[in-house]
């Protein structure tokens, strides 16, 4: 029987290694990440290109930030990947994969892959950007995946909304929370197992939804094959892989990863003074505003009095972006960029400016806003977690 | 020639319709991680360190924490704490210390 996850891995080794065997791991090259001890191996993983290597167990692998330069879709092999335990399932049979929706409803359900692939499907270009996106950056400094701003990544999800299959159950009127839960586990009984939990509403309002496709082909394994949470606008926590339980509640889930872990300081900004403690803390939730400069880097030299296309991505919750801004000396002045295709409210969107710069260095800064008047600090903000991070980006060239 | 050509973008064309729809006829998707390359630099305690915090990840998860005078002893034991309380991490109370020790000594 023809594997093509099989083929794929072995072509893709084979054409990287010229003949090296399948099961040999290889460090490829290293890239330094631009804060102190962010120095990290490429690694090259079955269906993915090279990517940061973060840990090796669990599996984590950020992308190379030059990718986001590519295009306004992320490629699903340069897609980032983030396990919280090492009990991955790396054994997936696609016929005998069940989801499971039980808990407050009126007709518990099994339902197959198939079952799933035969309901009315609906497609939504969304980011999926990790909680601790770009912690590596935070000052003070803290512990967690010391990541750059490689953990995001913008798909064009393929699925069943999730408010399909929870009808066919019949989600009972004292339900409060639906209860998510995935193939992974911990290497022991006593870690949390890693579990989420949306709001009953959120769940049920049509754009959350269970893919099966991402940009036009099956999830690659470690991006949750064969069916993951999409949920548009929110941080990648709660996009939970391999899914294959639903539990409807009537009360509130208190499970570590909701009550403990991914929770902000519950502050307008989700912030705190730098190096000091919340008081009251609340679920991570929704995506910050964002938006990066990629088509030049740190310490980068451009023609002077040569026209250069200055191009980037921008991105919110949802609300929309209102304006992209950019800056050529350091924040005192702004002009808005022309935005490219809009793919959608949750999707990344790019941006460009052409610009002819006189010799001299300068500070790019680049900031957006969104239709709810929510924009990108100046400073950046602070929390314990390393969570939300959205300052104003800079980047320093020179034109010569 | 021609012939072998033609033949050629034909397989082609047949393997990238099945990239595509693969999935109709699935069998069990077997994946291979990757051997760990990350290891422990020699230290005092070394083997408390391996056998206590290996079995739940590698070694990289460490190394990658932030250095400096403020991620000295109060933060290595209060990891090592948070393995135990919040991760259920069954290290006997006599190794926390050896364990810091490494950390310490090592980071």
């Amino acid at each position: 029987m023809f594997d093509r996850r099989e083929w794929l891995k072995r072509a893709g080794l084979a054409a990287l290694a010229g003949g090296f065997g399948a099961s040999r791991a290889f460090a490829l090259d290293t890239i330094t990440l631009p804060f102190d001890n962010g120095k990290r191996t490429l690694v090259k993983y079955p269906q993915k290109r090279p990517l940061i290597g973060l840990t090796s167990r669990p599996p984590q692998l950020e992308t190379p930030f030059s990718i986001f330069n590519d295009g306004p879709i992320t490629p699903n092999n340069a897609f980032f990947v983030r396990y919280h335990l090492a009990d991955v399932p790396l054994n997936i049979d696609p016929d005998r994969f069940t989801l499971e929706i039980k808990g407050k409803v009126d007709r518990p359900l099994q339902l197959s892959l198939k079952d799933i692939r035969k309901l009315p499907a609906v497609e939504l270009v969304a980011v999926n950007q990790c909680s601790g996106n770009s912690r590596g950056f935070f000052d003070p400094r803290v512990a967690g995946g010391q990541l750059g701003n490689g953990a995001m990544g913008n798909a064009r999800w393929h699925g069943v909304p999730l408010k399909t299959v929870l009808d066919m159950a019949g989600v009972q009127g004292s339900a409060r929370q639906v209860v998510l839960n995935g193939m992974d586990r911990p290497v022991m009984d006593t870690t949390p197992d890693f579990v989420k939990a949306l709001d009953i509403d959120h769940a049920r309002d049509g754009e959350v939804m269970l893919a099966y496709g991402m940009n036009g082909e099956d999830l690659p394994v470690l991006n949750g094959f064969p069916l993951r949470l999409v949920v548009p606008g929110y941080y990648g926590t709660y996009w939970v892989k391999h899914r294959n339980e639903i539990t409807v509640i009537d009360g509130t889930f208190d499970g570590f990863w909701m009550k403990t872990a991914y929770r902000i300081p519950d502050t307008p900004c989700g912030c705190v003074e730098p190096g000091t403690s919340p008081k009251a803390t609340i679920p991570i939730n929704r995506l910050t505003v964002r938006s990066f400069i990629t088509s030049v880097t740190n310490d980068e030299k451009i023609k002077a009095r040569k026209t250069t296309k200055l191009k980037g991505i921008a991105f919110d919750s949802g609300k929309g972006l209102k304006e992209v801004a950019l800056s050529l000396d350091n924040g005192r002045s702004w002009t808005s960029v022309k935005l490219g295709k809009d793919l959608g409210k949750y999707s990344f969107r790019e941006w460009t400016l052409p610009v002819q710069l006189v010799p001299g260095i300068y500070d790019l800064r680049v900031r957006a806003t969104n239709n709810a008047g929510d924009t990108q600090p100046i400073e950046p903000r602070w929390n314990p977690a390393g969570y939300l991070r959205n300052v104003v980006e800079t980047v320093r060239i020179t034109a010569a | 020639m021609k012939r072998r050509i033609l033949f050629a973008i034909l397989l082609a064309i047949v393997i990238a319709l099945m990239l595509k729809y693969g999935a109709a006829s699935a069998t069990p998707v077997v994946y291979d991680l990757p051997p760990e390359t990350a290891a422990f630099a020699p230290g005092p305690n070394l083997d408390t360190v391996v056998n206590n915090c290996t079995g739940c990840h590698s070694a990289d998860y460490i190394s990658m924490q932030p250095r400096g005078p403020k991620f000295k002893e109060d933060f290595w034991r209060a990891e090592v704490n948070k393995m135990i309380k919040v991760y259920g991490a069954p290290i006997a109370e006599a190794d926390i210390a050896r364990i810091v020790d490494y950390l310490v000594s090592r980071f």
